[in-house]
């Protein structure tokens, strides 16, 4: 896929009017296409070579990759930096911003100094507390949550102001979002939360894992009734499971996690239990994407990135379109409808 | 007191009636803080409001309180200082992802506020980061203030 306003990779895009970012993922988002983005894991190395290669693996099957910010409280490269090299390279990065690890002063100067580097979406996240990392004796920050986070990066981005008041000369241009959790108690406020983090500035959402369409499809009934998806881009999380014994550990271990009985007994009882672990992905996809309010899925797949390709492959989600990917061909790759430029051979 | 916090939120509604009736109260003496200067009273304030607080709801004395919003649950007793609701980490059981023992203090936020018959418009706002600068300060005297539009006085920021 490529805009008919590409840049040389690893500049930005132009702004469109109405659009805050010039990054690609609102690009596709507003032009009303199903996006599909996924996670990168940071490597516990300094050599860029690693962050290359993990990002390749999903070269022209995401329009947007997330660098998480020490996910699960463990300590790996820092999600700016990972965001700073892949953006570089033309990739559309989306910065995990934590607020376990950070104050508002470091915020804020990791927000203008990723948007100097070109990155155009952050995702506020409040952080998983450190005692479920590698490093449990540090001293936990939170000195905001992620919906102070939120508004305040909307302020220095619209009203181009520190949370301090004073002025930024030139503001952060950045889609923001922000994750939800439909599947954690207590159930009935989740779609008041959202609502809520509508109101901070989040723009677009990612959720937690869905395992459990039924509790997703009444979460997404709720968000309806509030008139929510009219207002924010939701894109539901979903990714493989490797086996039954890793789903158990997940589901006890992994805070926030909602795996239903049926999910683990489907996978204990097929032969190849990686496989059925994908077969699940993909079954959640296509339940998703009927779902009213849905704009896209969010593919979390940890040590198993390479299944990504395949479950986008399978699933048929991008609509035969080819995100942009370093080495693109400009020539012959479908285009979103109403982005295609009058310029090339239909 | 942990088991006096979770009473509190049991008995939401009659505890913030009771609250609102100590704040006209309250309100009412504005004059006469001006004249004794409410620098001088904070302290005085304090030495009240902390312990009652601190038995009641477990209270940090963060000095910007919020319990009348949130079901007399205080969210600064929240391992990762939410503000604005409950982290995606809460368990299946409602209780707290740092402290397993624990029950979510939005979790009781959110049972709090049903009782008190404003859970819908009062969860609807979002609260501004915590200043820490106000840590120890009465937040009944800042409510007051607040009423009367009367400025901050610069030594208790």
């Amino acid at each position: 896929m490529y805009f008919d306003d590409e840049p040389i990779a690893g500049e930005n895009l132009p702004i469109l009017p109405g659009h805050v970012s010039p990054g690609r993922l609102e690009r596709v988002l507003r032009a009303g296409g199903f996006a599909v983005t996924t996670e990168i894991a940071p490597p516990d190395s300094a050599d860029p070579a690693e962050v290359y290669e993990r990002a390749a693996l999903f070269d022209g099957y995401v329009d947007a990759i997330n660098a998480t910010d020490g996910s699960g409280a463990n300590c790996h490269m820092s999600s700016v930096a990972m965001c700073s090299l892949l953006t570089h390279r033309g990739y559309a990065m989306i910065m995990q911003v934590s607020c376990r690890d950070r104050n508002r002063i470091a915020i804020q100067g990791d927000v203008l100094g990723a948007s100097a580097m070109g990155v155009a979406n952050i995702l506020c996240l409040t952080g998983d507390g450190v005692q479920s990392g590698d490093h449990p004796q540090a001293k936990p920050v939170f000195d905001l949550d992620c919906m102070s986070a939120l508004e305040m990066l909307r302020g220095m981005r619209d009203d181009s102001r520190f949370l301090s008041g004073r002025r930024i000369t030139s503001p952060p241009q950045v889609f923001l979002g922000a994750a939800a959790n439909p599947f954690a108690a207590p159930h009935d406020f989740r779609p008041l939360r959202l609502a809520r983090k509508i109101k901070a500035g989040a723009q677009f959402i990612q959720t937690q894992y869905c395992f459990d369409i039924d509790m997703f499809k009444q979460y997404m009934e709720r968000v309806r009734d509030l008139g929510l998806h009219d207002k924010v881009f939701i894109l539901a999380g979903v990714g493989p499971l490797a086996s039954a014994r890793s789903a158990e550990w997940i589901r006890t271990h992994v805070a926030g996690v909602h795996i239903p009985d049926t999910v683990i007994k489907r996978l204990r009882g097929a032969s190849d239990q990686a496989g059925e672990g994908v077969n699940i992905c993909k079954d959640m996809i296509h339940q998703v994407r009927e779902i009213n309010g849905v704009h896209g899925v969010h593919i979390m797949a940890y040590r198993q990135e390479h299944r990504v390709a395949e479950i986008v492959e399978a699933t048929g989600v991008l609509q035969g379109r080819t995100p942009w990917h370093p080495g693109i061909d400009r020539w012959g790759q479908a285009e979103i409808p109403g982005n295609r430029p009058a310029s090339l051979p239909a | 007191m942990y088991r006096m916090r979770l009473w509190s939120v049991r008995n939401a509604r009659w505890l913030s009636v009771l609250y609102n009736a100590w704040e006209k109260i309250l309100i009412l003496f504005h004059p006469v803080y001006l004249r004794i200067g409410y620098q001088r009273l904070d302290r005085f304030f304090l030495a009240v409001e902390k312990p009652v607080k601190g038995f009641l709801f477990d209270s940090r004395s963060c000095g910007q309180c919020t319990l009348g919003d949130t079901g007399m649950s205080c969210p600064m007793n929240c391992p990762k200082s939410m503000r604005n609701g409950p982290c995606g980490g809460v368990r299946p059981d409602g209780n707290c992802e740092v402290k397993p023992d624990m029950p979510c203090v939005w979790v009781l936020a959110w049972e709090g506020n049903r009782r008190m018959n404003k859970h819908e418009q009062a969860m609807g706002f979002v609260l501004p980061p915590v200043d820490v600068r106000l840590k120890n300060t009465s937040a009944w005297l800042r409510r007051v203030r607040q009423h009367h539009g009367h400025p901050e006085p610069d030594a208790l920021r």
